[in-house]
């Protein structure tokens, strides 16, 4: 079983998120990069495989300028065996149409059995590359994986709907699934496995990107100012006011 | 027609992101001087048909095809991909559900053509257009633009449209062929099924009490039920409840929970944490009941109260109940 797990570095949930001066991109020196949490899960679930399977491969592939080698190397030292970078330094696309055509040109040769992502991504938060992915490698394809099973030349895939449902569905292999936060519990890595990360291979590719069909043009802070009308006084008369606003104003009925 | 809203099935009537799309496909129509129109498919296509048909859109399409009574992502992006190589709309427009998750950027990758996912607003500069999409867990907005031929495929986060504000009509009906055949659909889908029972579909409902970490302790949380119960409104809550263990996983609303758009949406000891905003901003009316006066739900609040919700709650539940 060949396995390729996309990962992706992402400002971390407390960094700062400052601008360029032209407002179309953050001001990169000033963010704290984390792997995208979700991505964690997709890797977790490709190392479960392969221990469960006692055989096969686990490839981490991520797309962006240098810094990314950073996570890549997280990723070797939880266990994955080798990389695939996929080095964007000038032009990194945010058209995930345009990232998953690069990821599809990397991983083509490569015949991959499953591609595991994560069901998006916490910076621009797309949630397409995977499933753009797997269509255009000719995969089968699943979203919001909350479990896998593998079958013989198959896999299973436990799927969240909306409204507190879930659904099995099975698919032949080869397939791209792209996992939701919570499928299982992704490890830490350990030292042995840091130190051994070093020496894993790192194979690093240097496309030239492709034209993009959607792009920012401008990123800003949402305008949050918003009238708030403070009720004040006991707990009586903050109950009676609050009763009469849901009757007059919400209309409550 | 230009543009072509595609409608979600649930359970015989059009999903309410479905009515959202055609509000936003009238808007974008009435901006852009173009047509408007609507598809159905799936084994509920004509009533969904005969629904769509009562807004004021010029055609409503039905795509009939027993390989698409079931969904499949394999099937329904073929079905959609077909429709609009037949129909050439400019723009195709989805509610940002689940199932369209999983199946338009398949869409996107088999026309090479950009899915626009997740919008919040749309913009017009002429006859192009800007969409207005949430980055960054929320903290930071971007305006994008299409570029390259047509289509372009949008979809919107619920409540982006009020469903309240598609205009009613009457609009003719006409199926659209297409070819599909077993061997294009590479999954296999069981029935759907709730994991643990007394699971509520929080996205329909009118009325939310929604409790978080302030309620302090389990025993705490009838009080909201009963406030919820009076009120005739479901119960919900934040995350470090449900990971308490207070309230199930079905109730909970956020990033990780479901997306609520109520009439009204009362906070009971909520932070109003991003991860949990996301889910409920997009309510009509917010109301907050807060002990900490810098409590960042009182930001997107319409109406907030400073005050110990253990002593409010039953008080407001006997008032509700005495009315």
């Amino acid at each position: 079983m060949k396995i390729a797990v996309l990962v992706k570095q992402v400002p971390g949930s407390e960094s700062p998120l400052p601008l360029v001066s032209s407002q179309d991109w953050l001001d990169e020196s000033q963010v704290a990069y984390i792997m995208n949490e979700s991505d964690n899960y997709g890797l977790e679930e490709a190392l479960q495989i392969r221990e469960k399977n006692n055989d096969g491969e686990v490839v981490v592939v991520s797309l962006g300028p240098d810094r990314t080698q950073k996570v890549i190397r997280e990723a070797l030292a939880k266990g994955a065996d080798r990389a695939i970078h996929i080095q964007t330094n000038e032009n990194y696309p945010t058209d995930p149409l345009a990232a998953a055509s690069l990821f599809a040109d990397a991983l083509k040769g490569e015949d991959f059995d499953i591609i595991f992502s994560g069901l998006q991504s916490d910076d621009l938060g797309y949630g397409q590359t995977g499933v753009i992915l797997g269509e255009l490698l000719g995969m089968s394809t699943a979203t919001l994986a909350m479990a896998t099973e593998i079958l013989d030349n198959k896999i299973k895939v436990k799927r969240e709907l909306e409204a507190g449902y879930f659904q099995w569905v099975t698919m032949s292999l080869p397939a791209s699934i792209s996992v939701q936060s919570g499928c299982n519990t992704p490890r830490y890595p350990s030292l042995k496995g840091i130190m051994g990360a070093k020496k894993k291979e790192l194979n690093v590719v240097t496309p030239s990107v492709g034209d993009q069909n959607q792009s920012i043009k401008k990123i800003y802070a949402p305008n949050t100012a918003k009238e708030t009308v403070m009720i004040k006084g006991s707990v009586d008369q903050v109950v009676e006011k609050l009763v009469t606003i849901f009757r007059n104003e919400i209309k409550i009925t | 027609m230009d543009i072509l809203v595609v409608l979600e099935d649930n359970n015989g009537t059009i999903h309410r992101m479905g009515i959202e799309s055609i509000a936003a496909a009238q808007h974008m129509a009435d901006s852009l001087g173009l047509s408007a129109g609507a598809m159905a498919m799936g084994k509920n296509v004509d009533s969904l048909a005969t629904e769509a048909s009562g807004y004021s859109v010029d055609e409503v399409l039905s795509v009939n095809h027993e390989l698409l009574n079931d969904y499949s992502s394999d099937g329904y992006a073929e079905a959609v991909k077909q429709v609009i190589n037949k129909e050439n709309p400019t723009y195709v427009l989805f509610g940002h559900s689940y199932q369209v998750r999983d199946y338009v950027p398949k869409i996107s990758a088999k026309l090479m053509r950009p899915f626009l996912a997740d919008s919040i607003a749309i913009d017009f500069d002429g006859k192009d257009v800007s969409l207005t999409k949430q980055m960054f867990n929320a903290k930071l907005f971007s305006d994008i633009t299409p570029s390259g031929d047509a289509p372009f495929l949008i979809s919107f986060q619920s409540a982006s449209f009020l469903s309240d504000n598609a205009t009613t009509g009457t609009a003719k009906k006409r199926e659209v062929v297409i070819n599909l055949d077993s061997s294009m659909i590479k999954t296999e889908s069981e029935a759907p099924f709730k994991e643990s029972s007394g699971g509520v579909d929080l996205t329909a409902a009118e009325l939310i009490v929604s409790v978080g970490r302030g309620i302090g302790k389990e025993e705490n949380i009838s009080m909201a039920q009963d406030l919820a119960a009076a009120l005739g409104a479901e119960i919900s809550s934040s995350r470090p409840v449900v990971d308490s263990g207070w309230l199930s996983p079905s109730h909970q609303v956020g990033s990780s929970g479901q997306a609520v758009s109520p009439k009204m949406y009362l906070a009971l000891g909520i932070s109003g944490a991003i991860q949990h905003v996301v889910g409920m901003k997009a309510s009509k009316n917010i109301v907050a009941i807060n002990k900490d006066p810098e409590a960042p739900i009182f930001e997107i609040a319409d109406y907030g109260v400073v005050g110990d919700l253990l002593e409010i709650v039953p008080k407001l539940t006997e008032a509700i109940q005495s009315k």
